[in-house]
């Protein structure tokens, strides 16, 4: 694991994310087509666009969860685009999902652990983890920071949709992220359980930067300095977020087609 | 599929309270089980303490290598039964048997370490080889692997001497005891299936076992936390292997021989029938589901003949007991048990409201 004084000599220079002609087709669909984007280091950006725009395909190629067919995926300088998921993880990305995606059978608080033990050493110990251990200093932090202290030793099958949401961002935030993928965050959260997530985003370490997919603009571009827009595959309109509100292509194509 | 639910020790909690008592207190069933265990020889005979205990042992310690993958990793390996008859085999090839033409004969202390290891290669290499697949497919290709191996000890004369294979391998004679003897037999398979068991529920709770059900619940997300779940997979399987690998000396010691009817396909859906029966959500299952298993065995054929029917039904006997725990309780007795004293603890809640 990186120490802080690295990780900021690193994030210094060069960009956080950096996808150069990336394409990537399922059979005959193109569902990313020669994508270049880059995104600097601590940069919070939104990707919008609507349904079946390539929003997740590009975060699935960012993370390794689907290669590229073509192309190169760099992550902090580095050359990330053959890499497997774990080994992105631990460089310091990290991902939420859309759909959440947790160990239903196990409680909170292991899910948390586990997100912190995935990296850090011993992951594979055979030996338990001590109640005194740093590491579950960390677990409490983290879970307090997302508001589950009340739940943490129940099963994540239990919990209520919006639980499991800042629950995702939780194990997100585990370790010593330096860049993070939110994928639409706020689906399915009623307006209270929204305003925590914002001020969840907004309460990130200044150089943690994140890409965030989100349909609801409200949160998206309370979050974010930068806007990328998809559409079909290709990266359609950049800029900030007031720029991108008063675009008449994007209101047209986007805002105005009722997806708002 | 039932799963492992090991939550209802939040991690840590107990290493806190170091003090002895709450420990006693939380230990207390599995220590009077262990010491009802322990003072048994000096009451029971040595056809209660080898026939039905010492195979109840060894079989749940299989079926715990078994429920250890298909429990909390998500991975049903019908291969179990193979690799304790790997270790089986070479514990007569390389050590003692009636066959001076193929065993090796030598000293047990060689000859049980190699064989253990041999066992654990194989295991391994099934995991290997099944580590990226999920469900039927892994049950297929683990099945697949079991029938290979049980045709090849029926087919191969030069090393595992066909349907013969192999008679007269005793348990050795060291530390002034000889472990042949039906007590000191019983205490060795009972050392050994009480440390599997506790090392199994140990390891539930540790970062290993926490991480494997996390990739039985969600293996992409484990990818994406930082596990490399392929790995993780394989060396769960290496695990699994080293337990059964020790349950298949102790069997061939037991039953002073192996032979390929002894890991056949029905041997195979036998052990699975055991861990499903006894409940994957637990260690305590597969040796519950064992002890059934044994019972039904046993008496079941002079019970069948004494109501008038004919004994070779009791196979029909342990089909039809499978179908109903599984109908009804599909994480065995296991969970039959949890689900009573839930309803107990729920209704003494009431009462005491």
């Amino acid at each position: 694991m990186s120490t802080i004084a690295e990780r900021l000599a690193a994030a210094g220079t060069g960009n956080a994310i950096e996808l150069r002609g990336v394409s990537r087709f399922f059979g005959a669909l193109a569902a990313l087509i020669d994508v270049t984007l880059s995104v600097r280091p601590g940069e919070r950006r939104a990707v919008l666009g609507s349904n079946g725009a390539g929003k997740t395909t590009l975060l699935n190629c960012v993370t390794g969860d689907f290669p590229p067919s073509s192309g190169t995926v760099r992550f902090f300088g580095e050359d990330v685009t053959i890499l497997p998921p774990h080994e992105r993880i631990r460089r310091g990305l990290r991902r939420t999902y859309q759909i959440s995606l947790l160990f239903q059978g196990l409680s909170v608080r292991d899910n948390v652990y586990l997100a912190c033990r995935g990296c850090s050493r011993g992951r594979y110990s055979f030996i338990r983890t001590r109640a005194n251990d740093a590491i579950m200093q960390s677990v409490a932090d983290l879970i307090s920071l997302v508001h589950l202290e009340a739940v943490a030793d129940r099963l994540v099958g239990e919990l209520a949709h919006g639980q499991q949401r800042q629950l995702e961002i939780a194990l997100a935030l585990a370790g010593a992220p330096r860049f993070i993928l939110l994928d639409e965050p706020a689906a399915g959260l009623s307006p209270n359980e929204r305003g925590d997530l914002v001020a969840i985003l907004t309460a990130l370490p200044s150089h943690i930067g994140y890409i965030i997919i989100e349909h609801d603009m409200d949160v998206a571009l309370r979050v974010v300095e930068s806007v990328t827009m998809m559409h079909n595959g290709r990266i359609f309109k950049e800029g900030a977020p007031r720029e991108i509100e008063a675009d008449p292509e994007v209101q047209q194509l986007y805002l105005g087609g009722g997806h708002g | 599929m039932a799963l492992a639910q090991t939550t209802e020790t939040p991690i840590g909690v107990g290493a806190q309270q170091r003090s002895v008592s709450p420990w006693i207190a939380k230990q207390a069933p599995n220590l009077l089980l262990g010491l009802v265990l322990v003072l048994l020889p000096a009451v029971a005979n040595d056809f209660i303490l080898d026939q039905i205990l010492g195979w109840t042992l060894i079989l749940g310690m299989i079926a715990l290598s078994l429920m250890f993958l298909a429990g909390y990793g998500g991975m049903v390996s019908l291969a179990q039964m193979s690799v304790a008859g790997v270790s089986g085999y070479m514990i007569a090839v390389l050590g003692t048997s009636s066959l001076p033409k193929i065993s090796l004969f030598w000293p047990w202390w060689v000859a049980a370490p190699l064989s253990i290891g041999i066992a654990v290669l194989f295991g391994t290499f099934a995991g290997a080889l099944s580590a990226r697949t999920e469900g039927i497919y892994t049950i297929m290709i683990t099945l697949a692997l079991a029938a290979a191996f049980f045709y090849l000890t029926l087919q191969n004369w030069p090393v595992f001497n066909g349907f013969n294979g192999f008679t007269t391998i005793p348990a050795p004679h060291f530390l002034g005891v000889n472990w042949r003897d039906p007590v000191p037999l019983y205490y060795m398979i009972l050392f050994f299936a009480a440390l599997s068991y506790a090392v199994v529920l140990y390891l539930s709770r540790s970062p290993f076992g926490l991480a494997l059900q996390g990739v039985r619940d969600n293996p992409r997300r484990m990818e994406a936390i930082g596990y490399n779940v392929t790995a993780h997979r394989i060396a769960a399987y290496a695990f699994a292997a080293l337990i059964a690998a020790v349950g298949g000396i102790l069997m061939v010691w037991l039953n002073n021989q192996i032979s390929p009817f002894s890991i056949g396909i029905d041997v195979v859906i036998n052990l699975l029938v055991i861990a499903v029966v006894g409940g994957l959500s637990h260690p305590i299952g597969p040796f519950i589901g064992a002890l059934i298993y044994v019972i039904l065995r046993t008496f079941a054929l002079d019970a069948l003949v004494a109501v008038g029917l004919d004994g070779r039904r009791f196979q029909t006997l342990i089909g039809l007991g499978f179908l109903i725990i599984v109908l009804f309780s599909p994480d065995g007795v296991v969970g039959i048990w949890r689900r009573l004293s839930e309803r107990a603890r729920a209704a003494g809640g009431r009462n005491g409201a």
